[in-house]
């Protein structure tokens, strides 16, 4: 049978599918016994519509692998931060025109453009198209772009 | 469990709840696209706090209600949300005015709650500090622009915190559920004066008025929010989707 984290490792964000809900750090552990699989998850945000929908996904793929019983718990200390999503899940935002967050601090200097690299960029909102990220603009290629900011 | 621990948690999830909603009211109606989508993102947080409060409260009532049972199945002299997040949106900025005495108050309680000993409270209360603190810069920010922006920007934001402030004592008011409420006032201030200020915004004279939302005596106003708000359940008992 398959590790069950290489399953989960298999998983897409629903709202980011380029990079795994392992890689972001959502899965915080996993106890395998004889037939059954219990994970436990941590929301990004408080009110993130992608959580149930991930759990759902745990639940399917798993059992697909072969895991009798599969079990999800939420678990919310410690509060999840962007400083646990990975280097090579940060280079995959990044290709996929999302800049990655920068360490977690409130007021970051400059935010760097996804696409041609320039740090003359500019906050168009704090809030963007998910709960997770905020709405840029690059002064130098003009091109709007995603910001996941640092939480 | 003792009730005082009950009422807090009830507290902190009416007041997410409230204003989630009063926010999402926002929606399709905000001054341009991204402030619409900044309400909604706001509200989304909060609606999820709220969730993760009214969870911990049914638990710890101990009779069996989970969260969508506060939520939609209370009545008006059972929310124990502050006065203040349940009055009309009014014009945006009294909208901005409001989060931003209400966002630094959040920053200071759920400081202090997540770095109590209660388990619990600290862990719903550590995530929500970090949500609290970006709707806190977008509040914060927005007062600014309007104290400090045009005449009529400026006539706006002054008429809102004339009218809030006095509901923000109630906030600061100890009794059983917390009694170090009084204590938030200095550090509370100390993030709203300065941008008070710089927004070039006068605060108004203390007057005596006590708003009693978190003791359950609301203003006019909730009753409506929850008919809207709750009118599903209580039409169709039970209603899935």
């Amino acid at each position: 049978m398959v590790d069950a984290w290489q399953v989960l490792a298999g998983i897409g964000d629903p709202e980011i599918p380029v990079v795994s809900i392992t890689e972001l750090g959502i899965v915080r552990e996993v106890a395998q016994r004889p037939g059954s699989v219990e994970v436990a998850i941590t929301p990004t945000y408080s009110g993130c519509p992608a959580m149930q929908a991930i759990e759902e996904e745990i639940v399917n793929r798993l059992q697909q692998a072969g895991y009798g019983e599969v079990k999800v718990k939420t678990v919310l200390a410690p509060a999840w931060s962007t400083d646990w999503i990975t280097p090579a899940a940060r280079d995959k935002l990044k290709q996929f025109g999302i800049a990655p967050p920068g360490r977690v601090n409130l007021f970051p200097r400059s935010v760097a453009c996804p696409r041609c690299g320039s740090a003359r960029t500019e906050r168009v909102s704090e809030f963007g198209s998910t709960a997770c990220k905020a709405h840029y603009r690059c002064l130098e290629c003009l091109e709007p772009f995603d910001y996941f900011k640092p939480l | 469990m003792d009730s005082s621990t009950c009422e807090l948690a009830l507290r902190m999830g009416d007041n997410a709840l409230i204003l989630g909603q009063r926010l999402a009211e926002w929606l399709g109606h905000g001054p341009q696209l991204e402030e619409d989508i900044a309400a909604a993102n706001i509200a989304l947080d909060l609606i999820g706090q709220a969730r993760l409060w009214l969870s911990l409260a049914g638990r710890l009532e101990g009779r069996g209600r989970d969260e969508d049972a506060l939520a939609y199945l209370r009545d008006q002299h059972e929310f124990r949300n502050c006065t203040m997040v349940e009055l009309p949106n009014g014009d945006y900025a009294f909208t901005i005015v409001r989060r931003t005495l209400f966002d630094a108050y959040q920053r200071v309680l759920l400081e202090r709650l997540a770095g109590g000993a209660d388990e619990g409270f600290a862990a719903i209360a550590a995530k929500s500090k970090k949500e609290a603190d970006y709707h806190w810069r977008h509040s914060a920010d927005w007062t600014l622009r309007f104290g400090d922006g045009t005449e009529e920007s400026h006539r706006r934001a002054q008429d809102a915190l004339d009218r809030l402030w006095g509901y923000t004592h109630e906030l600061f008011a100890p009794d059983a559920a917390d009694p170090e409420a009084d204590a938030l006032r200095g550090p509370w201030l100390e993030l709203v004066g300065p941008v008070l200020k710089q927004a070039t915004l006068t605060i108004p004279a203390d007057r005596a008025f006590l708003s009693g939302g978190k003791r359950g005596v609301h203003s006019e106003h909730l009753g409506y929010i929850l008919a809207e708000m709750q009118f599903l359940q209580r039409a169709y008992p039970g209603a899935r989707w």
